[in-house]
């Protein structure tokens, strides 16, 4: 498997990272190397091996349903670059 | 997911075109707020209608270094929910990372299972109709898969001229997606499964399926096509929240696509909107650039396993679903139009199951469905509100059956504990309510109305029916209290009419 410029380009764009041309040229080759490394792995007979979830032995942690959080929405927007009434205030997006 | 159609066209759901008859094929994914206490994957609260951003914990926030927990309710709901849908229950699922950037969605992924879900292929049973004679027709409708996924928070674009204001009270909350198969072929059909699968949840108590706070929303896939003919191309109608809608949406989107095929054009898939102002459906063009949502297995979350003996403990404990409760009822002498409407909701069958107790079923689902629910229809209350509780309105029964009271009487009576409250026996007693079974006194007013209507006797001579005349007139004279069987035995016997 490897990719080509414009795959790289969407990839970029649907992970909203600004790529150049220039870079995009530059990492499709650096991409084109690591899908290399991997690929060795399908040279591995995994036939009837079930997929490793965890490296230890255990199951999913699960919680009681109770409110053990919440009541802090000055300290949820205290970070954000806008904000009013403790509601994210963001440019416009409407559909 | 293959597409495999399950119906035979019916002549009576086609549409008339231009150029011949065409069929509407219908799909639905529902998605359904799980009831619980706390959110998916942190402890913040679900309630309704908080403070903006109050329920919201550093996890539903997606800051740096919070890890999901899974709340173990919401598993034993998807679950319940599942037995519900007489759906397999995969003993092991998998959540995966969804991956898309919108404002209200601050991890930039909602968790969601995609290759495995947690509930797999099911059925539902759904009745379609009252039609003019009160009959239903009967249709099933396939469930593909049952997921449990995390919703987003609420952006709101009208607070502001530049900006949209974003609260993440919603963000983490459990859905549950529920996706059918493309197994229905109206509008009514699927506003008949919107309406069953509602039920039903409601009947599990695992979401609350209040669609105008959003706690159940509608996707409608519609396509149409040629009677018969292969699958054509489909149109996502997003976020329809209410059951009207859901049926508007489909007419107006078949007649669009009928109207555009016609005239010799295609179909695009896409994803539309439904304007309820307009009635209309239109295209969401932000979201035109194709759908890529990478996704792959949240590395935060261990696969979700159980095993047989956690599913057989929540079968167990599941109640009795509208479907068995409505032939129960329809094996105890109701019809299939009154046990439907008492199975409808669960609040409605549960007292009809108080008032029955001991109680003739057919005397029982009459006074409900048409005093009970009649009265509180005209109120707007519903059956939670009620002013006569079941225990009342079996006093009432009881009274006509004792012959206490007439039929006629118990209208009166019901309105009286409707309105004033109190014991019916009692009201009857203070009110002079009591039926005149005395035969004394029914015979003398019997007589009264004889001998001051001489020509009508000789009428009634001739046309036994006249007799009826004199069982109203007895009636009246009585303001209602005489019992109507010794009158009209009464009546005859006098007039010399023979049975």
């Amino acid at each position: 498997m490897s990719v080509d410029t414009a795959t790289v380009k969407r990839v970029a764009k649907l992970a909203r990272i600004r790529v150049s041309d220039d870079e995009a040229a530059h990492l499709e080759g650096e991409l084109n190397a690591i899908l290399g490394f991997v690929e060795q792995l399908s040279q591995v007979d995994i036939e009837g091996v079930e997929p490793m979830t965890s490296v230890t032995e255990m199951a999913m942690k699960k919680r009681q349903d109770a409110v053990t959080d919440g009541g802090k929405a000055a300290d949820i927007t205290a970070n954000a670059p806008n904000s009013e009434d403790n509601f994210f205030l963001v440019p416009k997006v409407v559909e | 997911m293959t597409l495999v159609d399950t119906r035979t066209p019916d002549p009576k759901r086609l549409i008339a075109g231009a150029t011949g008859d065409w069929e509407i094929i219908i799909g639905m994914e529902v998605h359904a707020q799980v009831t619980s206490q706390s959110k998916l994957f942190s402890g913040a609260s679900t309630s309704f209608g908080a403070e903006p951003n109050a329920n919201v914990s550093l996890v539903d926030a997606a800051m740096p270094g919070m890890l999901p927990v899974i709340n173990q309710e919401c598993v034993r709901q998807a679950v319940r929910t599942g037995l519900g849908l007489k759906a397999e229950i995969n003993k092991k699922s998998v959540f995966d990372r969804k991956n898309y950037f919108y404002p209200d969605l601050p991890q930039g992924y909602q968790i969601s299972q995609f290759k495995q879900p947690i509930v797999g292929e099911g059925t539902v049973q759904v009745a379609v109709g009252p039609d003019k004679k009160g009959e239903y027709e009967e249709v099933e409708v396939g469930i593909e898969r049952l997921h449990l996924e995390q919703d987003a928070g609420k952006s709101m674009h009208d607070q502001h001229p530049t900006m949209s204001y974003v609260d993440l009270n919603r963000s983490g909350v459990a859905l549950m997606e529920i996706v059918s198969k493309p197994d229905m072929r109206s509008a009514d059909e699927a506003k008949a499964y919107l309406t069953k699968l509602r039920q039903i949840l409601r009947y599990l108590g695992t979401c609350d399926g209040n669609m105008d706070e959003g706690s159940m929303r509608a996707d409608v896939n519609v396509s149409v096509r040629r009677p018969g003919a292969d699958f054509g191309t489909r149109c996502e109608i997003k976020n329809v929240n209410s059951i009207r809608f859901v049926g508007q949406a489909i007419e107006y989107e078949a007649r669009r696509q009928i109207a555009i095929l016609e005239d010799g054009g295609s179909i695009d898939q896409e994803t539309r909107l439904f304007d309820p102002g307009k009635g209309e459906t239109r295209s969401m063009r932000s979201k035109e650039e194709a759908h890529d949502y990478r996704y792959f297995p949240d590395p935060d979350l261990l696969p979700l396993e159980f095993d047989d003996a956690f599913i057989e403990e929540l079968a167990a404990g599941l109640p009795e679903l509208p479907d068995d409760k409505r032939s129960r009822f329809m094996a105890e002498g109701l019809t299939a139009y009154d046990a439907s409407v008492l199975v409808s909701e669960k609040a409605i069958a549960d007292y009809f199951e108080q008032v029955v107790e001991g109680r003739d079923a057919k005397t029982a689902a009459n006074w409900v469905i048409n005093d009970l629910l009649g009265a509180l229809n005209k109120a707007g209350q519903t059956i939670d509100e009620t002013p006569v509780s079941p225990d009342q309105l079996g006093a009432i029964i009881d009274l006509i059956k004792e012959g206490t009271i007439s039929g006629k009487i118990a209208k009166e009576l019901f309105e009286i504990v409707w309105s004033e409250g109190g014991d019916p026996a009692r009201v009857v007693e203070e009110r002079g309510m009591k039926q005149v079974t005395d035969t004394g006194a029914i015979e003398a007013e019997v007589d009264a109305v004889i001998a001051a209507n001489p020509d009508k006797v000789e009428q009634a001579r001739e046309k036994p029916n006249l007799a009826g005349w004199f069982v109203g007139q007895v009636m009246k004279a009585t303001g209602g209290k005489a019992n109507p069987q010794a009158v009209q035995a009464l009546v005859r016997q006098k007039l010399g009419i023979e049975d």
